[in-house]
């Protein structure tokens, strides 16, 4: 059974009367282990994905099933719960906050589930080894620069052993080649084994994934693009089991 | 999420913001500390009617004046009215069963009597001048320190003969304050309107309990004292404490019938003999008694004044009742006054609280993110409200007993505030209900924010 299994999912805004179809019948199969990227220009659809797939939004209408459970009219407080558990985010902005500490910061989600504070310092120091940020526990976000601060987020992204890490234009911030070190980082936690979804508008990016899907309009585009097929040469060879709508 | 991690990162907010904080505590520390120093000024307001109640001869004591004017019913009788007479007197000692120390005497009150009192070229007024009965001792809570009470024979035989207090022998033989000796005059002639009265005895000087303690350590530090003299002169005079006690220390008491016989009958001054008496006083053994007492008391009278109801009792009751109304009176004033400042305290935090989840949109949006639920953020948002006020509340109890400290030293009086736990308590518990109120709307504001937006939020 795949990690994620997504059905007919719509998402319908209302903007001054105006009806807006942001996903318009979706359906999407995630497997776990897989590195895959979705993409599409701003306004089609692919942040509304992410925050549906992320827990942060509920759809309109169809279902979600995410690790086996199906998560169906949950209440905000069940989807925190959800996304503090099962969910890891890095954004484009880092979103570190400012006043807390990088450890601090790591230790953030399990603040949340509850752990203590020896284990959330243990968890957090593990974490930031994995991405090379362990002399930097006790600096500022501020005194770090965007490759480190985003380092730090991925830290935090993990630290609670997330099923799914969800990547919003991970290296939107940062300049190429930091943004490549970031890519680096990204394909080598797939190699060991984490389900990674990278979310971008730059077809470069989304070409280190092996596994690719446009969104435009709201819906998921026939056949990802031809010419970005071969580029992957990192893939870890997990099913194409995307189920475009008919 | 845990509770010191929550209060921890209060802290910290408020610690990011140390002025802004301040500034949002000032309105909880001024709350607290106007709670609780009104507390205290009423509290020692308490203290001293009381002091003063017990020291005028306490609940048990009723006392019967002439009525300064009839029912309306016999207003036609007012020229049969006898008063209040020596008839009244026995009468009640007779049939009166629940009274008894039944005391008359004949006061002239006041400064405005024409009573003067002289001796070798100085002389004063006393407050209280009465002819009466050695019980007026025991009703009036009066002890005689020195000499004697005059007695049954001094009456039986109408003898010039006075007990006086320390503030007529200060006006006219020296204040033991200034010679720096107590001046004990027994046995000395006083001249009271012209009449020559032998001093037998001499009240002890009654005080507050706060003056007591005053003057307990002014004798400690002598050369203070001086200094303290001169400061408290240069302010208008000594000051004499509560108007009870400079009332009973500036008294003069004769014998009744001394009274009646040099100052009622008919002299050169009184063309017409005046055998009324001002007040009729007597004691109850029970309080719970007081209203049957009342009733037999006035039955009797009701009798020897053929059904003319031309007197009125005065009980301590009425005093006490007004010391509780007026207490409860300055309580809701002041704590009305208080509660307002609280309010407006917290209409502070809720502000700030207001503009802090503003400035904080997006942490929000990433403790969402991350797995914060409504309930986390919510609760981290009551709690830094609830801290600030905590805190706020705890500098208000400080600054509280600064601000007593400082209501007594500007404006000295018998009725030191008394600051007490319970207002403490009540003051602090109202600070952090008044976070928690203010930080309510905040919090559920933060709580609801969706994470998307928040996020999004620049």
């Amino acid at each position: 059974m795949a990690l994620v299994e997504l059905r007919h999912i719509s998402k319908v805004y209302r903007l001054g009367g105006e009806e807006i179809r942001a996903l318009d019948d979706v359906s999407l199969d995630i497997a776990s282990g897989e590195f895959m990227s979705i993409i599409g220009p701003s306004g089609s659809g692919k942040s509304t994905l992410m925050h549906i797939l992320g827990c942060l939004d509920s759809p309109t209408c169809g279902t979600l099933q995410l690790d086996g459970t199906l998560i169906h009219d949950a209440s905000p407080r069940q989807l925190a719960a959800i996304r503090n558990r099962k969910i890891g985010f890095v954004f484009q902005f880092f979103n570190l906050l400012p006043k807390l500490g990088v450890l601090q910061n790591v230790e953030l989600p399990m603040v949340y589930s509850g752990l203590s504070a020896r284990q959330r310092r243990e968890r957090a120091m593990e974490a930031l080894r994995l991405v090379g940020m362990e002399n930097r526990a006790r600096h500022r976000p501020s005194q770090l620069s965007g490759g480190q601060q985003q380092r730090a987020a991925i830290a935090r992204a993990l630290v609670n052993n997330p099923r799914l890490v969800f990547a919003d234009e991970p290296t939107g911030n940062l300049d190429s080649h930091t943004g490549e070190v970031i890519l680096e980082l990204f394909r080598q936690l797939n190699r060991e084994g984490r389900t990674i979804i990278l979310v971008t508008h730059d077809p470069e990016i989304a070409a280190v994934t092996p596994r690719r899907i446009e969104i435009r309009d709201g819906k998921i585009a026939p056949e990802a693009d031809a010419t970005l097929a071969g580029t992957a040469r990192f893939g870890t060879g997990a099913p194409a089991s995307a189920a475009a709508a008919p | 999420m845990d509770f010191g991690n929550i209060v921890s990162i209060g802290f910290k907010e408020i610690w990011a913001h140390k002025f802004r904080s301040l500034l949002t505590m000032l309105g909880i520390i001024l709350g607290v500390s106007s709670l609780v120093a009104m507390s205290a000024l009423v509290k020692g307001m308490e203290n001293g009617m009381r002091e003063a109640l017990a020291a005028i001869g306490g609940l048990e004591k009723i006392r019967i004046q002439p009525a300064s004017e009839l029912p309306v019913h016999q207003r036609h009788l007012a020229d049969q009215a006898p008063g209040l007479t020596m008839l009244d007197v026995y009468a009640l000692q007779q049939n009166a069963s629940l009274v008894h120390t039944i005391t008359p005497s004949i006061d002239v009150w006041g400064w405005g009597s024409r009573t003067v009192i002289s001796r070798r070229g100085k002389s004063t007024r006393p407050h209280i001048f009465s002819g009466t009965w050695p019980g007026a001792l025991e009703l009036n809570e009066h002890v005689v320190e020195h000499g004697r009470m005059f007695n049954a024979l001094d009456e039986e035989q109408a003898r010039n003969v006075c007990v006086i207090g320390t503030e007529i022998r200060d006006d006219l033989f020296g204040d033991p304050e200034q010679t720096g000796r107590e001046i004990i005059p027994l046995g000395e002639i006083i001249h009271i309107n012209q009449q020559p009265f032998v001093i037998v005895g001499m009240f002890q000087h009654y005080e507050s309990a706060r003056e007591k303690r005053e003057r307990d350590l002014a004798r400690l530090r002598p050369a203070a004292a001086v200094t303290n003299a001169a400061l408290s002169r240069s302010w208008g005079g000594r000051r004499r404490g509560h108007f009870v006690f400079r009332m009973k220390n500036d008294t003069v008491y004769i014998p009744l019938s001394t009274m009646l016989l040099k100052f009622r009958s008919v002299t050169g001054t009184n063309s017409l003999p005046d055998q009324r008496l001002s007040t009729l006083q007597m004691r109850i053994d029970d309080i719970g008694l007081l209203e049957p007492a009342l009733q037999q008391v006035r039955n009797v009278l009701m009798m020897t004044h053929q059904g003319i109801e031309d007197f009125s009792f005065m009980t301590q009751e009425d005093w006490a009742d007004e010391i509780t109304a007026q207490i409860r009176n300055a309580r809701v004033n002041r704590g009305i006054i208080a509660v307002i400042c609280l309010v407006v305290g917290g209409i502070g935090i809720m502000n700030i609280m207001l503009a802090s989840i503003s400035e904080r949109v997006r942490e929000i949006g990433i403790r969402k993110a991350v797995g914060a639920g409504t309930g986390d953020v919510f609760v981290q948002i009551l709690i830094e409200s609830l801290v600030i006020a905590l805190l706020g509340g705890l500098a208000g109890l400080v600054v509280s007993a600064l601000l007593v400290h400082g209501i007594a030293a500007i404006t000295p009086s018998d009725n030191a505030p008394v600051i007490t736990v319970a207002s403490m308590a009540v003051a602090f518990a109202f600070s952090a209900g008044t976070g928690i109120a203010a930080g309510l709307v905040p919090a559920l504001k933060a709580a609801r924010l969706d994470p998307i937006q928040a996020l999004r939020y620049e």
